[in-house]
């Protein structure tokens, strides 16, 4: 069954991204779906770990919206300092703690610092992670843990 | 008919030309800041924002054709690689012991 959906999900990536209904086309795409197929389960039996996401989509479009607007405001931000003559910049390595508990929102909190400009996530230690600012304010922490707090607020799914 | 195609184009060609604004105000960055911190930082300006908005306005001009479909997943999949390549590099350079300029005061 589930590599039913699988192989349903991957053919139909392929006609979407192809377009062309030409038989010689279905047949490329098949047996490609196939090599795929034989490589994921492979890959499966291999490190013998599922992922299990529970993610609520209508608050995670909410994040996202919330997150890009962040985005938006953190590249003016940087676009000032580049513009400006005497590229003013204080750069720091901030420890930021995590409250998330599962692997795949620990990857999301980290992806998200480092999309949006002036903070890259550098390093991670078992508590928290080691955080790159280029332009260091005491507000950026603040912005980071209401980071961390939607995040987990997506994780819970309160 | 006539006034709305006008109007995609419109938007179509703002975003493009605010994406276009935003990878030369990168590359501009990269260039004029001294190291490999404050660079890269610069850098992240080009795959956030320049990335999405010039993706965006080639939405907006294509409309709702296998086109479109194509830019979501390049969107997605960007939104996933964009990140990862930047702090496997970020990453890398801190743990060979690459560290930014001590304090610099800027009057």
């Amino acid at each position: 069954m589930k590599n039913f959906i699988k192989f349903f999900l991957l053919f139909g990536l392929w006609l979407l991204m192809s377009g062309m209904l030409t038989p010689l086309l279905i047949i490329f795409g098949l047996s490609s779906v196939c090599g795929v197929m034989i490589i994921i389960n492979r890959m499966d039996k291999a490190d013998n770990y599922d992922l299990k996401i529970q993610l609520n989509l209508l608050q995670f479009v909410y994040y996202l919206s919330w997150l890009s607007l962040e985005i938006v405001k953190a590249n003016l931000k940087v676009t000032k300092i580049i513009l400006s003559k005497t590229l003013p910049r204080n750069q720091r390595f901030l420890k930021v703690k995590y409250s998330q508990n599962s692997d795949f929102f620990q990857v999301m909190f980290a992806n998200s610092i480092t999309l949006t400009p002036g903070t890259i996530s550098t390093e991670t230690e078992p508590e928290y992670f080691l955080i790159h600012a280029l332009d260091y304010s005491p507000e950026d922490i603040e912005s980071l843990k209401e980071m961390d707090l939607r995040i987990t607020k997506l994780e819970k799914g309160v | 008919m006539q006034n709305l195609n006008f109007l995609f184009d419109i938007i179509s060609w703002t975003l493009l030309l605010a994406g276009s604004f935003f990878i030369i105000i990168g590359s501009f960055g990269i260039y004029r800041f001294p190291e490999f911190w404050s660079r890269l930082q610069a850098s992240s300006v080009i795959d956030s924002l320049g990335l999405y908005l010039i993706l965006l306005g080639l939405g907006v001009q294509s409309g709702f054709t296998f086109v479109t479909v194509k830019l979501i997943i390049i969107g997605l999949f960007l939104f996933l690689t964009g990140p990862t390549s930047t702090h496997a590099l970020a990453n890398a350079a801190f743990i060979s012991g690459l560290r930014p300029e001590e304090k610099l005061e800027t009057n």
